[in-house]
């Protein structure tokens, strides 16, 4: 009886260990060509890789997917408007943000290059004469903070309309006047009618510690997507060669890229 | 002789009852997967909270205004885990989601919440309860018999667990997304806002933390190895196989 019965639990166990092997080899075939489709299809954070990166994969591929037809993030009345809007790293101390500022950024530069058709400078002048959107929306800190605030800008859909972004274009990559600070958005978020580059907070132009003069606005992500003191965009279809290739340095620390978490 | 016939007799009849398992495989993968994955969510979950132990009701807080109420704890924006914390906490909470749905949906089709679960009508009663409550508060060790079911009080524990905090803790945590509610407002909405979708949140994994714990009590009070070996092997004693 015992003998008969070790030797069928030995032949199920090797039987197991094939099968399980099998599957194995599948699951992660299956896994690589997934991810290849989910590319195709811009259903790929930057930063999906390792054991980590695969809830940040399922998260990110989820949110595309629930958020495909341009939902819109929660507004709000003027009566909800924050009394109380913390700050979270004052304005830049250098010499050149520090005489910008001095000069009420008269001379502010805000490029926009890369996969573009025609590379422009805007200055805030420039800027404040697009059609502008006005939201008032939440926004929240990934520390567990949060406030309510009006903002005004251009959409940024406008000024990549404006300059003629090239059709296999994927990305847009943000730099700030704080040179360890720059991030970067797809672009169903860059085309979003409420992705603002606004250059007013409640009713003024932005005060210098929530990011004169010119910041994102992401508000269907938390705070730290939302760059303030911005100079800079460039259009990519790669973000492999920006930075360490996970699409900001919030990875690296920890933060996931995708933030409309 | 009359002896030696009767006593087979019995230990066949043990055995036959003893060899259906306690727990079915369903049961005990979902189980342990779940088990790991909701560890990791609440040691990641502590570390995020860390980083603002303050809790507040409504759509905004922020440390320079009222809070609902402050945890006695230290804001540490660093702890090691924090970093990774955070992709761990959501790979986890993809882990516990999709097991849980696995579960409900299985659960319901082979009838396990309704055979295993539902508790029965005539154990509802004031009496019942008390009993079994009197039964844990005595320490009561539970007879082999009352193990191979779960009472009146587990059931409903289980129940509440499954049908009331989990999808709980999910939907506040869903109602903390600004993009899940650019989709569905109502995951904030209904709770008053995105803080207090928080705060519920930060209630429900306190109530699911508290539960665990008298779980993992009640286990070492009904035997600790036994209980442990049925979820694995799902027979409560090596020798019942044979």
């Amino acid at each position: 009886m015992t003998e008969k019965s070790d030797g069928k639990t030995e032949k199920v166990s090797r039987r197991k260990i094939i099968t399980t092997g099998l599957a194995t080899v599948a699951g992660v075939s299956g896994l690589m060509v997934a991810a290849k489709i989910a590319d195709r299809h811009g259903l790929l954070a930057p930063d999906h890789g390792g054991i980590l990166g695969a809830g940040e994969a399922l998260t990110y591929g989820a949110m595309r997917v629930l958020t495909a037809h341009h939902s819109m993030a929660r507004e709000f009345n003027r009566s909800e408007i924050s009394k109380i809007h913390p700050v979270n790293g004052p304005h830049p101390k250098s010499e050149s943000y520090q005489r910008m500022a001095n000069g009420n950024f008269q001379d502010y530069r805000l490029a926009v290059d890369g996969l573009v058709a025609r590379p422009t400078s805007f200055s805030l002048d420039e800027l404040k004469r697009m059609p502008s959107r006005t939201d008032i929306t939440h926004q929240a800190c990934e520390e567990g903070w949060s406030f309510i605030a009006e903002w005004t800008g251009v959409p940024l859909s406008y000024v990549l309309n404006y300059v003629g972004t090239q059709p296999h274009a994927k990305w847009a990559v943000f730099h700030t006047f704080q040179t360890d600070w720059w991030d970067s958005l797809d672009m169903p978020e860059v085309l979003h009618p409420q992705t603002l580059v606004a250059y007013n907070m409640n009713g003024d132009d932005i005060p210098l510690d929530y990011g004169a003069p010119v910041r994102l606005r992401v508000p269907r992500q938390l705070g730290y997507k939302s760059l303030k003191f911005l100079t800079s965009i460039t259009i990519t279809d790669s973000l492999k060669n920006v930075g360490d290739g996970q699409g900001s340095p919030s990875p690296a620390a920890g933060y996931s890229w995708y933030a409309g978490i | 002789m009359a002896q030696s016939a009767y006593l087979p007799t019995v230990a066949i009849q043990d055995s036959a009852v003893l060899d259906v398992p306690r727990h079915s495989a369903l049961v005990r993968v979902t189980h342990w997967i779940h088990a790991a994955s909701f560890i990791v969510l609440v040691l990641s979950g502590i570390a995020i909270l860390l980083a603002h132990p303050r809790m507040y009701w409504g759509e905004t807080g922020a440390r320079e205004g009222p809070s609902l109420f402050d945890l006695p704890l230290p804001f540490v924006l660093d702890v090691p885990i924090r970093g990774p914390g955070r992709y761990l906490h959501f790979l986890s909470a993809w882990v516990a989601v999709l097991t849980g749905l696995f579960y409900a949906a299985s659960g319901l089709l082979t009838g396990h919440f309704r055979k295993n679960l539902l508790p029965n009508k005539s154990d509802l009663g004031v009496r019942p309860i008390l009993k079994v409550a009197s039964n844990h508060l005595h320490f009561k060790r539970p007879t082999e018999e009352e193990s191979r079911t779960y009472n009146v009080l587990q059931r409903l524990s289980y129940l509440t667990v499954v049908f009331v905090l989990f999808p709980l803790i999910i939907i506040t945590g869903l109602g903390m997304s600004p993009a899940v509610t650019s989709v569905v407002p109502a995951f904030a909405t209904v709770f008053g806002g995105q803080q207090s979708a928080r705060t519920i949140h930060f209630f429900v994994a306190s109530f699911l933390v508290l539960f665990l714990m008298v779980h993992i009590a009640m286990v070492i009070l009904a035997g600790f190895i036994k209980r442990c070996r049925s979820m694995i092997t799902g027979y409560a004693s090596k020798k019942e196989r044979s």
